[in-house]
């Protein structure tokens, strides 16, 4: 029986129980509604809970649970001499088992006579049946796998005999607590909460399951390369992943990427902060409601376009037209024709992403502005300041620590920020301050270690979790930090 | 009547030594250029978007239309099945030497010798290399066409769709540009005769990943972006709706509550990327689901989705108000019908809006695709979400990586294509808010 | 003195109503809302079929105590009570009862009027429906027609019962939140100011209809207005900062009371 048909009868199973439960509450109650205590689709309801839910949990328990059983069970069938040999060597038995017991359920029974007497070879035979086996097969392999099979068909029979059994079960110890009197409801509102306890608690585990991921994996490659190398190296040559080599060859600075990371999003912030900061300031204090109507969500689809189509765009026209701008300058000035931006580089990457930043730091700076409180606007109109002295003098410093809150979450983004980088800033992890030479982030590295052929156990493939890992504080800590104070503006305000 | 020269009456004059000078004109002066910087700041924020849009839509309109050769294609025997054994052997439709005949119905066309080889070479080149699987498909499927002639519309190759389109400048030296004189020619006298023409480009919006930009389209990416979209909804909705239920009516206010709180709004603003590694690490290598799956791509993307639909299902929750829960809980409504029966169906706008929004970002992201796999020439399209897919921003990237200027151009086309859904997201979320908008 | 006028009668009845059996007694009831108390030992007694109006200066806790009589209380975060409330013979805060079936017992309206953003029709027919009082369209048609009548708004609405009841004016409006709120056939109604969000003219009718409603069901009515109290009430409760002050026959609440503070509030002297 299958896993798929077995849940499509315990939810049939259910569907009986939900309408015997109803129906045994209408008998109850003697076909007047008002003596039950609730009403009968709750009393239906308890009863398909009862029938679907334990069954379901052991369901889920023993699909878990049962491999892990079996596979302990066949590699105790293993010769010793085998499991003398120790743990890989075991696990590549026990897959090659594995892969014989998948072909064993496709020959028939002559032909598995012929492979136990040892008159047919086992790899041909099996390969005739499409099933590739990595080695030549020893003999051991075709009686560990018989016994797989066997376990693996007893445990399928005994699964769902024991989950039918307790689905059913289940559905009548429900049925036999229905009585008037009885509180279905607040049974089955009891199971509803629970649902919704597991819903928020799975915000709780993304969180736990991003730390521990990333602290595991790069646990892994701390145990390779230390972290002091890491850290505080100033050069990044990972090499590529040479199979088999454990060699910890390349050299994995952070320090390179964090500086490209940093400048790329200084000069986007240099960019984005004062336009945004003025747009937010205009349609906060002088623009109409008009203005304000049209302006401001029209600034916000540039929050609203994917940050592919800026990658793009810094491709196809910032960087081409930076490179082509500056060569014509280069050209006016000394007469040499010559492009001294690079079309990919920090200012291209920069630009690019402050324009993606505008709407972050006009929306949530607009935001801020507005909640000043009317009083302390009056207060200056009414001395005679001007608009513009009231927005520098009053409502600014009021607002300050709010926009600083709102700054840091906009250079979160900035630090986290992917694919703009990976189109427009480079690849070349170097350490310098020209603003118009490519410099690399890490971003930009953890997408390069991480796509073509991964090795779990290679460096290079586990540094893209340190760098991860190393992202993740970074702006964890600004954004903490910027909700923080935010908040705290926010408070004061209300 | 007003007697005004009443003795009485008296108007008050002000020395002129009080006039002070508080320099109402320099701070005029300064107020206009604060308010300049202002529309200043407004207008370049504008303008970026402007130009980025017309960057977009500029290269991006003509990928379209392609330019196609309708040619008489010859099924003959003689070359797809010369020793007669398709009957025997399924390999031998499969493997025909199917570029012949459209260079045999090329030639043709156009007059040409085919003992000279230069010039052969010149004119197959102008027919797209997908013609073969073209033709194959037409002969698999019904291999009655054999001995036949019937009109094949065939795509041209891309450096003629672009010099047809008019993207290539033919004033620059012949050695320095992909599409010959003589190229040039066949294309016009073709045109003339109507074999050659541009039409609307449907292979973009079926066709998968390819090399060659006119065979290229969004078609298996974007059904890998709907098999992510549906898993992100199917599981985002729900989930967000339960737990923001449970945070916003029943959690205790407590430091744990408070901490899931703070611990959401940090996932909204945790950078997508560091989902993908969450992916990555969880999802493939600890679970062992497939690589470049929608499966996994979706799991990562509703992870990455749900803190925006839980604040903004938190949000919609908070807005009714509670003279509606006190009303049905002093019916005798328990809390869980009052929820379900009363607050839930008043909030479903705002929380319908939150994901639209939410799934709009989703389809949007690239880079924890990226690290799962999803970078990936994905020809065929997926018959399931466990398939390896593609989706349609990471298509967009590999597009942006090409070099060719067809692609420049295809990868517009995408992009228009990818905009295009986002708006219709947006604006449903828009008209969605404005229908149901509810004033307390 | 042989000829009683009609109000003469009904007074000289109300006079009676010690003989009255008690619907619902209160016992030491005292209410904390986290540290702080609101409510000090209140010991008070509703009568069946009467009209009880709680009367006092706002702060006082009437509303307070009013909530305790269906538990709502308990959708407060950090409010305890303690102390004893029967109904009938059944102890309300008593672990073993469902809340939700004592609010059914003991249903509730509000300060301001808050029908559902749904038909009147579906107003008022949501309480039968969750309760399982009606089950088939007939009964329903007739719950919600017996109940608009009861609540006397049957003739102004019964052609528009699709009709949204957030349409309606302030006091049909609340009129149709008592329907709605009889519709579940409760034992007690709580009324928690109800009239305060009307003008004199649906005021009028609220009270009109509280009156007719005392015959079949036990009423309990928090009133900032003293007059309101006199013209609806038979028995008046007055509290002062948390504590029960005096609980008294309406009539000689308001003509002479028994304690200091009554009579300073009733003559205007706080408040």
């Amino acid at each position: 029986m299958s896993t798929s048909f077995l849940l499509l009868l315990i939810v049939l199973i259910g569907f009986i129980s939900y309408f015997a439960g109803r129906a045994r509450s209408f008998a109850q109650a003697g076909g007047k509604l008002s003596n039950l205590h609730s009403l009968p689709g709750y009393h239906g309801s308890y009863v398909a809970i009862w029938a679907i839910l334990p069954a379901a949990l052991v369901l889920g328990a023993w699909l878990v649970a049962a491999p892990v059983y079996i596979d302990s069970s066949t590699r105790a069938v293993l010769p010793e001499a085998v499991q003398a040999q120790g743990g890989a060597t075991v696990e590549l038995a026990l897959g090659q088992v594995k892969s014989v017991a998948g072909g064993l359920n496709r020959l028939t029974a002559e032909e598995v006579q012929a492979l136990e007497s040892g008159s047919a070879n086992l790899r041909s035979t099996l390969a005739a049946k499409g099933v590739a086996l990595a080695g030549e097969g020893e003999p051991y392999m075709i009686t560990a796998a018989q016994h797989f099979n066997a376990m693996t068909v007893t445990n399928r029979w005994l699964m769902s005999a024991v989950v039918l059994l307790i689905a059913i079960a289940g559905g009548v110890y429900a049925i036999r607590n229905i009585a008037t009197r009885f509180r279905a409801r607040n049974q089955v509102e009891r199971v509803m909460l629970g649902a919704l306890i597991v819903a928020s608690s799975i915000a709780i585990l993304t969180t736990v399951g991003i730390i521990a991921s990333m602290l595991s994996e790069a646990g892994r490659f701390f145990t390779m390369v230390s972290p002091f190398e890491f850290f505080f190296g100033t050069v990044w040559d990972p090499r590529f992943a040479a199979a088999g080599s454990g060699g910890a060859s390349g050299q994995f600075g952070l320090i390179p990427l964090l500086a490209g990371t940093l400048y790329i999003a200084f000069v986007a912030m240099l960019f984005a902060v004062p336009i945004g900061l003025f747009a937010a300031i205009y349609m906060a204090e002088y623009a109409s409601p008009r203005l304000r109507s049209t302006a401001k969500p029209l600034l916000e689809v540039l929050a609203g376009i994917p940050t592919i189509v800026y990658g793009f765009f810094a491709l196809v026209t910032v960087g081409p037209f930076l490179r082509d701008i500056s060569a014509q300058l280069n050209g006016l000035v000394t007469g040499n024709y010559q492009n001294f931006i690079q079309a990919q580089s920090v200012l291209t990457a920069g630009i690019v992403m402050g324009i993606m930043l505008i709407p972050f730091v006009s929306s949530l700076s607009d935001d801020i502005i507005t909640q000043v409180p009317r009083a302390l606007r009056d207060g200056s109109l009414g001395l005679g300041a001007t608009r513009s002295e009231t927005v520098k003098k009053v409502i600014l410093p009021a607002a300050l620590p709010g926009i600083v809150g709102a700054l840091l979450l906009t250079a979160s983004r900035a630090v986290g920020e992917t694919m703009i980088v990976v189109l427009a800033a480079g690849v070349a992890a170097r350490m310098q301050i020209n603003p118009f030479e490519p410099m690399t982030t890490v971003t930009v590295k953890i997408v390069n270690q991480l796509t073509g052929d991964l090795e779990f156990t290679s460096p290079q493939t586990l540094v893209a979790f340190a760098l991860g890992i190393t992202l993740f504080v970074i702006t964890l800590g600004l954004n903490i930090y910027a909700l923080y104070i935010v908040r705290k503006y926010r408070e004061q305000y209300e | 009547m007003t007697d005004i020269a009443s003795p009485a009456v008296r108007i008050s004059t002000r020395p002129a030594s009080a006039k002070r000078d508080i320099g109402i004109k320099r701070r005029y002066a300064a107020e206009r250029r604060f308010r300049a910087y202002g529309i200043g700041a407004i207008s370049l924020g504008l303008f970026f978007l402007a130009l980025l849009l017309w960057t977009v839509f500029s290269n991006g309109y003509t990928a379209f239309q392609q330019t196609t050769i309708t040619l008489p294609i010859e099924f003959t025997e003689k070359v797809i099945d010369p020793k007669g054994e398709r009957t025997t052997d399924g390999k031998v439709l499969m493997t025909a030497n199917y570029p012949l005949l459209v260079r045999d119905a090329l030639i043709k066309q156009l007059g040409i010798d085919a003992s000279k080889r230069p010039l052969v070479k010149q004119a197959t080149d102008m027919v797209s290399a997908s013609s073969r699987t073209l033709l194959r498909d037409i002969v698999v499927a019904d291999p009655s066409v054999i001995g036949k002639t019937i009109p094949v519309t065939l795509l041209a190759e891309a450096n003629v769709d672009s010099a047809f389109k008019g993207q290539i400048d033919l004033k620059v030296e012949e050695s320095k540009r992909k599409v010959k004189d003589q190229q040039v020619t066949w294309m016009n006298e073709l045109a003339s005769a109507g074999v050659l023409k541009k039409s609307f480009n449907t292979g973009i919006f079926t066709f998968g990943a390819s090399s060659r930009p006119e065979a290229a389209g969004v078609g298996v990416a974007a059904l890998g972006s709907l098999f992510m979209m549906l898993i992100v909804l199917v599981l985002s909705l729900p989930i967000g709706v339960a737990a923001s239920i449970y945070l916003e009516e029943f959690a205790p206010k407590n430091r744990l509550t408070d901490l899931i709180e703070v611990n959401i709004n940090n996932l909204a603003a945790v950078p997508s990327i560091v989902y993908g590694l969450l992916g990555l690490a969880v999802f493939i290598n600890f679970a062992g689901m497939p690589r470049s799956a929608a499966v996994v791509g979706g799991l990562v993307l509703t992870l990455m989705t749900l803190p925006t639909i839980i604040i903004a299902t938190r949000a919609a929750l908070k807005a009714v108000p509670p003279s509606i829960r006190s009303a049905a809980l002093g019916l005798g409504a328990s809390k869980m019908q009052t929820i379900f029966h009363h607050v839930l169906p008043l909030a479903m706008p705002g929380i319908l809006t939150g994901t639209i929004i939410g799934l709009a970002h989703a389809l949007g992201e690239t880079a924890p695709l990226l690290l799962i796999g999803m970078v990936a020439f994905v020809v065929d399209y997926p018959g399931s979400p466990m398939e390896p897919s593609t989706a349609l921003p990471v298509q967009i990237y590999m597009w942006a990586n090409e070099a060719e200027r067809a692609f420049v151009e295809r990868t517009s086309g995408a992009i228009i294509i990818l905009l295009i859904f986002l708006v219709v997201m947006n604006l449903g979320a828009i008209l969605l808010r404005r229908r149901f908008e509810r004033r307390w | 003195m042989n000829i009683m006028s009609e109000a003469a009668v009904e007074k000289a009845l109300d006079q009676k109503m010690n003989t009255v059996p008690y619907k619902m007694i209160g016992k030491d009831v005292s209410v904390y809302y986290g540290e702080k108390r609101a409510l000090f030992d209140v010991n008070l007694n509703i009568r069946e079929n009467t009209v009880t109006a709680l009367i006092g200066p706002s702060g006082c806790g009437k509303s307070t105590f009013l909530r305790t009589l269906n538990r709502m209380n308990d959708t407060i975060e950090n409010c305890r009570v303690t102390g004893k409330i029967t109904l009938d013979e059944d102890d309300i805060y008593d672990p073993t009862i469902d809340v939700v079936e004592l609010r059914a017992r003991v249903g509730m309206v509000f300060q301001k009027p808050n029908p559902f953003p749904k038909s009147i029709y579906d107003n008022v027919a949501y309480g039968p429906r969750i309760h399982g009082l009606a089950r088939t369209k007939a009964e329903f048609d007739d719950v919600v027609e017996t109940s608009l009548q009861k609540a006397g708004l049957w003739n102004e609405v019964k052609d528009r019962l699709q009709e949204p009841g957030t349409g309606l004016s302030g006091g049909q409006q609340q009129r149709l939140c008592i329907a709605r709120a009889v519709a579940v056939s409760p034992e007690v109604i709580l009324m928690d100011e109800p009239c305060s969000a009307l003008d004199p003219i649906a005021t009028a009718k609220v009270e009109e209809l509280i009156h007719e409603l005392r015959s079949n069901f036990t009423i309990v009515i928090v009133t900032h207005s003293m007059q309101q109290a006199a013209r609806v009430s038979q028995r008046t409760a007055m509290f002062h900062l948390g504590n029960l002050v005096e609980e008294n026959d309406t009539d000689k609440m308001f003509t002479n009371p028994d304690d200091q503070r009554t009579q300073d509030y009733i003559m205007g002297r706080f408040g």
